[in-house]
């Protein structure tokens, strides 16, 4: 399963602003490892994701996807690999139902009309809105056009999801369901967030951004209890770890 | 400003009453586009004076909203705005024909009341009709319409993303103008002085907007042609709609229907 594998190396990315976004960030996944890139705002996550899936290119170094390195013109095939789910799911959701909306990926592919057809349904059932498909998408809750919003990415059939704050804006329940649901997925996961809480429970490794550079890349638990590492980023420990608001007992691992 | 939320569910209103089935929705795109041409072409062949004449077209909408279920008023609403226009174009005629075409023993009618009349109906019935097309067959399928009648993608995906982006305007509107009333200590409307930077603020907003939009449609393979999915073939039932409709234009076109059920109706009395 090599062709699951990311390879990035010493990224560099200037915004036409000047601000240096990325400054030589490197870091290998291997196939079906989920990691949570977390960092303060303006570290560098969401520039990073819009590397991972070829919406921006780098001024230095090289992302691999398996074997293929991400460039114009292998754009295609990487993009039929790694499924990005953006921050806000009204960018993703455009069409007049939901059905065309999932079946907007595949129909570009120009994949036939059944086998379109198969994909969405499998999609829609997989994130649990099949029964929406022929709403429209503006008329949906926010968890709702989340699970759409993956499921548009599902039906690509991609090996690697990247996910840009997928919990922001989502009710606790919403956030739960959607948290079981990734926890279901087998594909190779990268998940920007905030929301450390969620990294605990679906990653076991995080990378921690800090303008543009990598501070730290290994296990979640190591990383996420560092009071003092995560003071330094921007961060704090996750809601979980801290002591309790009424008796402030601590908690432990 | 008018209020922008509004405006965008009037626009999603016509999504997704295109999204209805009936007999009307069923007829193969091409055909409708090729109809609703062909009803725009007779609708503005008329001669200026030719007022009685063109009344039997108010037939079309007319029978193709009640066959499609589309509702008269919240279609009509939408001809509005641009009636304002149409009417600045007609006052001319109103200033300049004064000759008279109609003597009445009590009244003269100049030929500019006439031909500003007949503005006015055709301006609102080609805008009535390109609604009507719209609600009965959605953006995306008159696309495909466009595709087969081999006009260039580039102008096709332009008159999509235009559609498309509407929306994305509206929205972004919608936003500021709720954020600006919030904090106008209830004063009604946006000052002048501040609409400069609130259609500058508006204008980045929507392109960044516009641009995230794009990004996910490219994250998903898109290359600059939109696909429909399952594409319905054309039956005979779509062209003999074409054709039906073709022959009654052409029929009101070349006939002065009125006034032949005018003498009509003169002569039974006699």
């Amino acid at each position: 399963m090599s062709h699951h594998i990311i390879q990035a190396d010493n990224l560099k990315y200037k915004y036409p602003d000047g601000r240096q976004a990325l400054n030589g960030v490197t870091f290998r996944i291997t196939h079906g490892e989920s990691v949570g890139i977390v960092g303060a705002n303006g570290a560098g996550k969401s520039t990073l994701l819009m590397h991972l899936a070829g919406v921006l290119f780098p001024d230095e170094g090289e992302i691999r996807i398996g074997e293929v390195p991400l460039t114009r013109k292998t754009l295609p095939l990487i993009r039929q690999r790694v499924g990005m789910v953006f921050q806000d799911p009204d960018d993703q959701l455009f069409m007049t139902t939901v059905y065309d909306d999932v079946a907007f990926g595949p129909r570009n592919y120009k994949l036939p009309e059944e086998e379109v057809e198969k994909r969405v349904i499998s999609s829609l059932d997989t994130v649990g809105i099949l029964h929406l498909k022929d709403r429209p998408p503006y008329k949906l809750s926010g968890g709702e056009k989340r699970a759409a919003a993956i499921a548009t990415v599902l039906a690509m059939n991609p090996d690697i999801l990247v996910m840009d704050e997928p919990t922001s804006s989502l009710d606790p329940k919403s956030r739960r369901r959607l948290i079981t649901l990734l926890q279901g997925f087998t594909h190779t996961k990268i998940i920007a967030t905030h929301d450390l809480d969620m990294v605990f429970e679906l990653c076991e490794r995080t990378i921690v951004l800090k303008d543009g550079r990598v501070i730290t890349d290994g296990p979640t638990e190591k990383i996420l209890c560092d009071a003092e590492l995560m003071e330094e980023c921007g961060l704090e420990l996750p809601l979980g770890l801290l002591g309790c608001p009424v008796c402030n007992a601590k908690k432990t691992i | 400003m008018s209020n922008p939320v509004e405006s965008l569910y009037n626009i999603r209103l016509l999504d997704e009453l295109a999204e209805k089935k009936s007999i009307i929705h069923n007829v193969h795109p091409l055909m409708k586009v090729l109809t609703t041409g062909a009803y725009l072409l007779v609708t503005v062949s008329f001669n200026k004076y030719q007022l009685s004449n063109m009344l039997p077209l108010v037939f079309y909408p007319v029978i193709v909203m009640s066959l499609a279920d589309i509702p008269a008023i919240p279609i009509f609403k939408r001809v509005l705005p641009a009636l304002p226009l149409i009417t600045g174009i007609g006052l001319f005629n109103l200033l300049y024909d004064k000759s008279p075409v109609l003597v009445l023993p009590w009244i003269t009618i100049p030929g500019g009341w006439v031909s500003f009349l007949s503005i006015l109906i055709k301006g609102f019935l080609t805008i009535l009709a390109a609604l009507i097309l719209i609600a009965t067959t959605g953006m995306t399928k008159i696309a495909l319409a466009l595709r087969i009648m081999r006009i260039p993608g580039v102008f096709i995906i332009q008159l999509l993303l235009t559609y498309r982006y509407i929306a994305v305007l509206l929205e972004e509107a919608g936003r500021i103008v709720r954020a600006y009333s919030l904090r106008s200590a209830g004063e009604k409307g946006i000052k002048f002085r501040d609409w400069g930077p609130l259609t500058g603020h508006l204008l980045i907003r929507s392109i960044e907007r516009a641009q995230r939009v794009y990004r996910s449609m490219c994250c998903r393979g898109f290359a600059g042609e939109y696909h429909t999915g399952r594409e319905k073939g054309i039956n005979t039932g779509d062209i003999l709609y074409f054709a039906g409709w073709s022959i009654s234009f052409l029929i009101i076109r070349y006939f002065n229907i009125p006034a032949m059920i005018g003498w009509l109706m003169m002569g039974v009395r006699r």
